[in-house]
């Protein structure tokens, strides 16, 4: 009896994958889907943080993308693995803090740890030559399946007429001329096989699936190490870096003001381990104080709070100070005038 | 086969899903489990993995903020 050979899929959630995925289900391969949790991944916890986001359909789309297909999708949490792409990137970083090549590299190789756990024969992405300017040309793409150590076992369906013939290929398993040859960064080609396929709904994300493509993001993140003097990081960390507005009056402190509702409530759940701030002589945000601040400091950061406040123009506005396992304080103080807030003070 | 709970409060998505998984891994066949979840997105991405991985999908449903999902193992 012929055994069934089986491949496993890196699902994003895009387009590509999808039809990757499926170029291959076609030619009688047994498909599953890995997605890999970094906590960088925009989708879901923005959503579920933001008030003005949770009235758009939400779906975590590498799943929907899996159930479209009908395959198994394997979720891997590679949070604390990643650190170490992040921090340290053999291959540098993108127009922000995106280290795109090494995190193709690193997905690439976790999934060659997974195929070989799991009995699997060969890997496939969703990538096109020429599509992204980092880990997507024609000279990076086997230097990622080397570096991986999949090696042949790499197979890119949507443009791997344009690369060396890989071990599914020689082997029979998949036929080359039914794999195709799209490349550069133009989408018409994977839409007409969409329309091909009968795939119409399918997420078409504008800036990437990565906070780290983005350079609000990025530049917060950059703060946070400068601030500390290191990049360690943790899931909280980097979860607070997509709410509030960050305001750093000085190294050793930052102040994180919720911008509407849906901050508001995911912030509380902070209150415990932050210094938190909230005015109640007049309506206002609730502002977390991260960091060291002397109590100098924290009547900066109260009258920043204060200006944050419908009481900004008033004289003297009051508010309350909890500190982590002790009684709230209360204060009173003048609203910070924005002439005496430098721009550089904003993240 | 047995029951069992599974407390994803305060975790937002994938993570829900993720310590589902996990959880699932761990459990025999014909054994059911309730997983308790606090992000909204739970409802509609744990009941998909659910589905996608051929488990029983018993019940999902919101009540105030909570979302409450209870599968059974199939395999």
């Amino acid at each position: 009896m012929t055994r069934q050979i089986k491949a496993v899929s890196l699902i994003s959630g895009g387009l590509d994958s999808l039809l990757a995925t499926r170029v291959v289900m076609g030619q009688g391969v047994h498909v599953e889907g890995i997605n890999f949790f970094t906590g960088f991944c925009v989708e879901g916890h923005t959503h579920a943080i933001r008030k003005k986001d949770r009235a758009k359909p939400k779906r975590n789309n590498a799943l929907w993308v899996a159930e479209q297909l009908g395959i198994k999708l394997h979720i891997i949490d590679v949070i604390e693995e990643y650190k170490d792409v992040l921090i340290n990137p053999k291959h540098g970083y993108g127009a922000n803090m995106n280290p795109c090549h090494d995190c193709k590299t690193f997905m690439v190789s976790k999934a060659l740890e997974w195929i070989e756990k799991n009995d699997f024969d060969f890997i496939i992405t969703g990538e096109v030559v020429g599509q992204r300017p980092m880990s997507q040309r024609k000279d990076t793409m086997p230097v990622i399946a080397r570096e991986s150590g999949a090696g042949e076992r790499l197979l890119r369906p949507l443009c791997a007429q344009h690369l060396p013939e890989t071990l599914p290929e020689q082997k029979g398993w998949v036929k080359r001329e039914q794999l195709h040859d799209f490349h550069g960064r133009s989408r018409k080609p994977q839409m007409a096989l969409a329309k091909e396929y009968g795939f119409e709904d399918y997420a078409q994300p504008a800036g990437g699936c990565c906070f780290l493509t983005d350079a609000n993001y990025s530049k917060k993140l950059v703060d946070l190490w400068d601030a500390r003097g290191n990049r360690e990081y943790e899931m909280d960390d980097i979860m607070l870096l997509k709410v509030g507005r960050h305001i750093r009056p000085a190294q050793n402190f930052k102040l994180i003001i919720a911008r509407e509702e849906g901050e508001v409530n995911f912030m509380q759940g902070y209150r415990n381990r932050f210094i938190s701030m909230k005015t109640t002589s007049h309506s206002g945000p609730l502002v977390l104080v991260d960091g060291q601040p002397s109590e100098q400091d924290l009547q900066l950061a109260a009258r920043i709070t204060a200006r944050y406040s419908k009481g900004k123009e008033a004289s003297e506005v009051e508010l309350e100070v909890c500190r982590p396992v002790e009684d709230a304080v209360q204060m009173k103080v003048k609203p910070l005038p924005v002439s005496e807030m430098p721009e550089a003070w904003f993240v | 086969m047995a029951h069992f709970e599974l407390d994803a409060s305060g975790l937002l998505c994938p993570m829900p899903v993720i310590r589902t998984q996990d959880r699932v891994e761990e459990l025999d066949s014909g054994d059911t489990l309730e997983v308790v979840c606090s992000d909204p997105g739970a409802l509609n991405d744990v009941s998909a993995w659910c589905r996608i991985n051929g488990h029983k999908l018993i019940d999902a449903r919101q009540e105030d903020e909570q979302v409450i999902i209870k599968l059974q193992v199939l395999r």
